[in-house]
């Protein structure tokens, strides 16, 4: 029993780290830069696909890897200088109107270049084990997922405390006005912010690929569940999206493992039977309504 | 006064339009409905592409009249499904419609059709209720009820004594359906009836508890993306080759291209597979393979089927489609060479046919491709029958 909740706590924290990079993102790009963006899974499908092609062109999955990342971030910044640049004046409901739109426009033109079948998007050799640790047998991959998703944590830690841009984009997030009144080139910060969040963004679509089905619309699946992470962190904040990516995934995946064999030690299996997968599909939805009713602004708010 | 006027003007053009064509009835015309946008299109692209090759094969003609075929896209949703089948009945003047992906759409789309006097041929979604209780004489279906499927399933792995099964289905009605269908024919025991959001993208956490749970053999019904995710996942935790996994409408020709070798060695059972042995078959999958590039697939064989049998009742009617009950009739012959082989229809216009029971094996070039193992059921009949007044 020990072993398995282990097994599942490290399942929830994969989940976690895989939610943490596409909601850092999405985070920043709504605390600074005030902008819904609802196409910031299509960033996420973009990566994917742009990593299968080019793992298929170079025959590696490192080098696969590295281009996909480079190409999303590239997306990243067209797509704030062609779309965006002109949304960050409207207001949120044009803003959604936009961006879903833009969800549109990538599906299809996803379908277009590749198809609508789902794309073979295997692992190397060296990825596709597992390793036995005791009775537990843990794959390889979903492993180096969450080692590669605290890594990143680090990294973003330590850009947004110990480096001029992450002051930048604190302040940024605490009071735009004030930051563009003295002196600093906005509208570069806000192009940078969104082209590194497109390629984490990015960089959670290529982890995804070998796991998931790469497809049209992949990205929306993923969306909703960001969303509900940076709620429950408080917008704008990446300590609140790691925190709440995590909260998100373990809940998620406890709920999902644990729920219905909990229920039905109080109730009969019939009803645990249905009211389980219910309520577990129901269980961050429920956290998120909490965390808004006592603390509205988020665990961990970016400070005003 | 003047509104009136208008009005009486606008319906008088309306009435000389509309009958127009009606005079000039030499010509068939069929409304195909099914999903070509979004993430599931993929599935109506197979789907459209037999219409076409069907069409090839009959020389673009319909029993010998001039045929059109209009596509309507029901965006996998219920009430788009319905809109788009008003829009072909009452613009375009449709003899039939067809297709049919989401047993949810047929539920919205089949009265509309059926309750304007005309055919609904459904080449894929057999939703309970239409094969039972609220069976209609003009709906008649092409493919399969949605049960059969994992009833066949059921049915081989108690002959082959297969014990202490863990199940997993989407928590949504086909889901329900479908694990409904395996238990009436599958008399063993069941170790856990897990059920999963529909759409849910990551299995990791069930696959673990799963694996704690120690079962002998996994059966799951995951349609589209769902059956990728679960079979890479279910390989990737090392399962593959431990515990046998048996599955409905989770592998198939669509998504073995993305799972690849993951998949080797999963069962399935179905009515129809592209090494199926009769001359229509072997037909159908070369043309198919020729023109498209890829495997056809069982949504695509049903459509195939769906076209080649209007054909075969129009040519019985002569053309006549004013009695669409006499059409029906004709239909409910199955007078043509179906790519499944010989089949017949029950009172509840659904076929009673065969299933088989497929594997994914690797073929001369290494390529895995399912391949029918043996005959699970001999003419089944589904279970709903009984319970739909229709007589003939």
């Amino acid at each position: 029993m020990t072993g398995l909740l282990f097994e599942q706590a490290l399942n929830g924290l994969q989940l976690g780290v895989t939610l943490f990079l596409m909601a850092a993102g999405l985070t920043l790009v709504f605390g600074i830069m005030n902008l819904v963006n609802l196409a910031h899974g299509s960033l996420y499908m973009v990566g994917a696909y742009l990593w299968v092609a080019f793992a298929k062109l170079t025959g590696s999955y490192v080098a696969g890897v590295l281009l996909a990342l480079a190409g999303t971030l590239v997306v990243g910044v067209v797509v704030e200088l062609i779309a965006l640049r002109t949304l960050y004046e409207r207001d949120h409901l044009d803003q959604v109107l936009a961006t879903f739109g833009l969800i549109l426009f990538f599906n299809e033109l996803v379908a277009m270049i590749w198809g609508r079948s789902a794309l073979y998007a295997g692992l190397p050799a060296w990825l596709s084990g597992h390793v036995e640790l005791g009775e537990l047998r843990y794959p390889v991959y979903r492993l180096v997922i969450i080692a590669v998703g605290l890594a990143v944590a680090a990294l973003l830690w330590w850009v947004v405390v110990r480096t001029r841009l992450g002051m930048l984009i604190r302040a940024g997030a605490s009071n735009r006005t004030m930051v563009a009144a003295l002196g600093v080139n906005i509208r570069l910060l806000y192009t940078i912010v969104f082209g590194f969040g497109a390629a984490l963004a990015g960089l959670a679509g290529i982890m995804a690929g070998p796991i998931y089905s790469v497809q049209p619309g992949m990205g929306e699946l993923i969306l909703i569940q960001v969303f509900v992470v940076i709620v429950i962190g408080g917008i704008g904040s990446i300590r609140g999206a790691l925190a709440g990516a995590v909260i998100v995934g373990m809940v998620d995946t406890m709920g999902r493992a644990f729920l219905k064999p909990l229920l039905a030690t109080v109730w009969s299996p019939v009803v645990a039977d249905t009211a389980g997968p219910a309520l577990a599909s129901m269980l961050i939805y429920v956290l998120m309504a909490a965390v808004l009713a006592l603390r509205p602004e988020g665990l961990f708010p970016a400070r005003a | 006064m003047r509104k009136i006027v208008h009005a009486a003007v606008a319906a008088g053009l309306a009435l000389v339009l509309g009958a127009a064509p009606a005079l000039a009835q030499q010509k068939v015309k069929i409304g195909f409905i099914t999903t070509l946008s979004g993430p599931q299109g993929v599935i109506g692209e197979t789907m459209k592409n037999s219409v076409e090759l069907a069409l090839d094969h009959l020389g673009r003609k319909i029993g010998g009249l001039e045929a059109e075929v209009i596509y309507g896209d029901d965006q996998a949703k219920p009430d788009v499904g319905k809109q788009v089948a008003d829009e072909m009945i009452k613009k375009h003047n449709v003899d039939f419609v067809a297709g049919i992906i989401w047993s949810n759409v047929m539920m919205a789309v089949s009265p509309t059709v059926t309750g304007a006097g005309k055919i609904m041929v459904g080449t894929n979604a057999g939703p309970s209720p239409l094969a039972g209780e609220q069976c209609h004489e003009l709906h008649v279906n092409v493919s399969w009820q949605n049960d059969q499927t994992p009833e066949a399933m059921g049915k081989y792995m108690t002959d082959s004594g297969v014990n202490d099964v863990y199940v997993m289905a989407p928590n949504y009605q086909a889901g329900k359906d479908m694990v409904t269908g395996f238990k009436r024919y599958f008399k063993g025991r069941i170790v856990d009836e897990v059920y999963t959001k529909f759409g849910q993208t990551d299995y990791q956490a069930e696959i673990s508890q799963l694996r704690a749970k120690n079962p002998k053999a996994v059966f799951v019904f995951y349609p589209g993306g769902m059956g990728i995710q679960f079979l890479k996942q279910y390989d990737q935790a090392g399962l593959r080759g431990k515990i046998p996994l048996y599955s409905v409408y989770t592998v198939d020709e669509i998504s073995l291209p993305a799972v690849g070798e993951a998949a080797l060695g999963q069962w399935e059972t179905r009515f129809w597979s592209p090494d199926l042995k009769n001359p229509a078959n072997e037909k159908y999958v070369a043309d198919y393979r020729k023109k498209f590039g890829k495997w056809p697939v069982f949504y695509g064989a049903q459509s195939y089927d769906g076209i080649m049998l209007i054909d075969s009742a129009v040519r019985a009617v002569k053309g006549n489609l004013k009695d669409a009950k006499a059409v029906v009739r004709a239909m409910r012959q199955a007078n043509f060479n179906s790519v499944r082989g010989k089949f017949t229809f029950n009172n509840n216009n659904h076929p009673i046919q065969n299933f088989y029971l497929l594997r994914v094996e690797k073929d001369a070039s290494g390529e895995p491709v399912m391949k029918i193992q043996k005959t699970v059921f001999e003419n089944h009949k589904d279970a709903y029958h009984q319970d739909c007044k229709l007589k003939w």
